[in-house]
């Protein structure tokens, strides 16, 4: 009777909330434990703990490679993201045109399309040009990707920013130039650094698009697909796993934190009010 | 008749403030329009302020008075016309290159800046030597009682702080002519109170000339030497705050400066300089006919203003006066509204009192007579 009672005045949402989490993250905390357990087999109970398969890691020439790979177009497909994320967010925040919301919307769409038919498109589309497969098809193909999440966190952090400070600055006698150098760019200049952080996570994770448009030369994800063949490699993925996992969970938080400070900036807060 | 006693209401010679300045015009808008498509956002306005002036532009929002004030910064270009600042033309003369300040309505303070840099962002390109820069930047912060803050983070200062930013600024950069976008208008009542004195001290110690934009008229009465009124991109009337106010020039003018108590009236005698007109309330009077005054016919608007019809007590009697029954009373603190149905008004009149003699105890109903000068009957264009 009271456990109905409970039910329907909603005591069960903590528990719901609990399991959530746990849907959610279980799989992942996987990851880890097996990476440091001794046995080359993912099974409970854990045989015992061992740092091997990290130490293994580095002496492996064909990853270091892949995570070179990785660096060159993760760096690479960031800066080009962001570079057409700026000017794309900039024009959406800034100036009113017909058209702005389906743009908007267009530029956003390759974050809902299915990845492996955007890849298969790309493919054909290289093909087409004539283009040899390799990090740089890899680099473009990423770039697509990126471009929605480098928009999201751009947009945040152009929107409201008071077109009257530049005016100011125009008053105060700035060119346009000194205008951008002294008070745009200083003041979006952390969601610019997010921006390149969250492309950059984005492209050292993604798979599918890699797979498809890279040549001999592999990416870390790539990598891991192949060594996953071969049982005796497990552990050492799981290892490079949580190492990806890591990486990209410290670059995510970063970005964060300097997404909302550009956001809280832009906004002027607290300042219209005595 | 027995003996009683006669209020003469006060008609004593008042000493004229000496408002004598060479009278050498800073900013001169000839005929300008400006049209966004169909809608004339500023209608050829014509206007001269003078050198060392405090000049308000006062209207409600959409009337033009941002924009105008946007074309003297060079944010905004008339669609014709001409606009010059100091005997200089101002056409194709970018923002960054005019001899004008501005204080924003948001204050626009740099926020990845603190207050010195803020101040000094102007100064900076001039590339001033030997302390100079810092010189100014601290007799800026001074004028603006921000002395000591020069430290602090603009996001970290008040909204009254923030203001004084923005002033110190643009008066830093020593402009000939000191913009302001309401800048009151985000403070709270007394902060504004405040300081609307103390941009009006600022100015006459500076002898910059300032543009204010505001859209209330307390502000504007308050502060102005002169107020230019606009209503849909027009302006109505450029005259002191004094005249403004007891001489408006139109009905919307009149009703735009505070409250007013309009009759009709008929025409019996027009020429150059006065009126003679028949009310019912008031009877036959003789007023100054406003330079804009068109006659329409036969008929014309009588005004009074609530404050300028006195309340009389017991047996007083006025050379002037009406008599009517109090319909409502409300209650503000120091001063009483009532209003008076006069026969043959069609219209109750709006009465203002101090509360000193009582005016808050007279009950609803009561028939009172009111005293007024006729020289406070201002005729005007509908």
């Amino acid at each position: 009777m009271t456990a109905v009672r409970r039910f329907l005045s909603g005591g069960w949402l903590p528990a719901y909330a609990f399991l959530y989490v746990v849907f959610l993250y279980l799989p992942v905390i996987f990851l880890p434990i097996f990476s440091i357990n001794t046995a080359a087999t993912p099974k409970f109970p854990l045989s015992g703990f061992t740092l091997h398969w990290y130490e293994d890691l580095p002496r492996t020439p064909a990853l270091l490679d892949a995570a070179w790979n990785s660096l060159i177009v993760g760096v690479s497909a960031a800066i080009l993201s962001t570079v057409l994320g700026i000017l794309a967010a900039r024009s959406i925040t800034r100036y009113r045109y017909p058209g702005r919301r389906t743009i908007n919307g267009l530029i956003m769409a390759p974050l809902v399309l299915p990845e492996v038919i955007v890849a298969i498109s790309m493919l054909l589309v290289m093909l087409q040009l004539g283009l040899s497969l390799s990090l740089f098809t890899v680099v473009l193909g990423h770039v697509l990707v990126c471009i929605p999440y480098s928009m999201t966190v751009l947009t945040s952090g152009f929107e409201g920013f008071d077109r009257s400070l530049e005016e100011a600055s125009a008053d105060l006698g700035e060119s346009a130039f000194g205008t951008f150098r002294r008070v745009t760019l200083p003041m979006v200049a952390p969601a610019i650094i997010s921006s390149l952080l969250v492309c950059f996570t984005i492209s050292l994770d993604e798979f599918i698009i890699a797979f498809f448009l890279t040549g001999t030369e592999a990416t870390l994800p790539i990598y891991i697909w192949g060594q996953l063949r071969f049982a005796a490699k497990l552990p050492g993925v799981l290892a490079l796993g949580t190492l990806l996992l890591v990486a990209s969970f410290l670059l995510m938080t970063i970005a964060e934190i300097l997404r909302r400070r550009a956001a809280r900036r832009t906004q002027n807060e607290g300042g219209l009010y005595a | 008749m027995p003996e009683q006693p006669q209020i003469d209401l006060p008609k004593v010679e008042r000493p004229q403030e000496d408002r004598s300045r060479p009278e050498r015009a800073m900013i001169e808008i000839r005929n300008v329009t400006r049209s966004y498509g169909a809608f004339k956002a500023l209608d050829d306005a014509s206007l001269t302020i003078r050198e060392g002036e405090f000049f308000s532009l006062l209207g409600p929002s959409g009337c033009g008075k941002t924009t105008l004030l946007r074309m003297i910064a060079g944010f905004d270009n008339p669609t014709s016309g001409s606009i010059s600042v100091g005997g200089q033309p101002m056409e194709g003369i970018p923002a960054n290159r005019r001899p004008t300040n501005m204080v924003f309505q948001s204050y626009a303070i740099f926020p990845h800046l603190n207050v010195e840099q803020n101040v000094a962002y102007g100064l900076k390109r001039l590339k001033l030597q030997g302390g100079e820069e810092k010189r100014r930047v601290e007799e800026a912060l001074a004028q603006v009682s921000l002395t000591g803050l020069g430290k602090r983070l603009a996001t970290e200062l008040s909204g009254g702080q923030r203001q004084r930013v923005a002033l110190a600024r643009a008066l830093v950069m020593r402009p000939k002519v000191l913009l302001l976008d309401e800048p009151l208008s985000a403070l709270d009542k007394k902060l504004r109170e405040q300081m609307q004195v103390e941009l009006r001290r600022l100015q006459q110690a500076v002898g910059i000339t300032f543009v204010l934009v505001t859209h209330d008229q307390y502000e504007a009465l308050a502060m102005s030497d002169r107020i230019a009124v606009m209503f849909g991109g027009k302006i109505a009337q450029v005259a002191s705050p004094k005249e403004i106010y007891q001489r408006p020039v139109n009905r919307q003018v009149a009703d735009f400066l505070g409250g007013m108590n309009f009759v009709k009236a008929e025409i019996v005698e027009e020429n150059s300089a006065s009126l003679v007109v028949d009310t019912l309330g008031f009877g036959r009077v003789k007023t100054d006919k406003p330079k804009a005054f068109v006659r329409n016919g036969g008929a014309a608007t009588l005004g009074i203003r609530p404050e300028r019809l006195r309340v009389l007590w017991d047996n007083a009697t006025a050379k002037f006066e009406v008599a009517g029954k109090v319909v409502e009373r409300h209650y503000f603190g120091e001063i009483t509204h009532l209003i008076v149905d006069i026969p043959g008004l069609e219209k109750p009149l709006s009465v203002t009192e101090t509360n000193d003699f009582g005016a808050d105890d007279i009950p609803v109903g009561t028939s009172i007579r009111l005293a007024y000068d006729p020289e406070a009957l201002v005729a005007m264009a509908d």
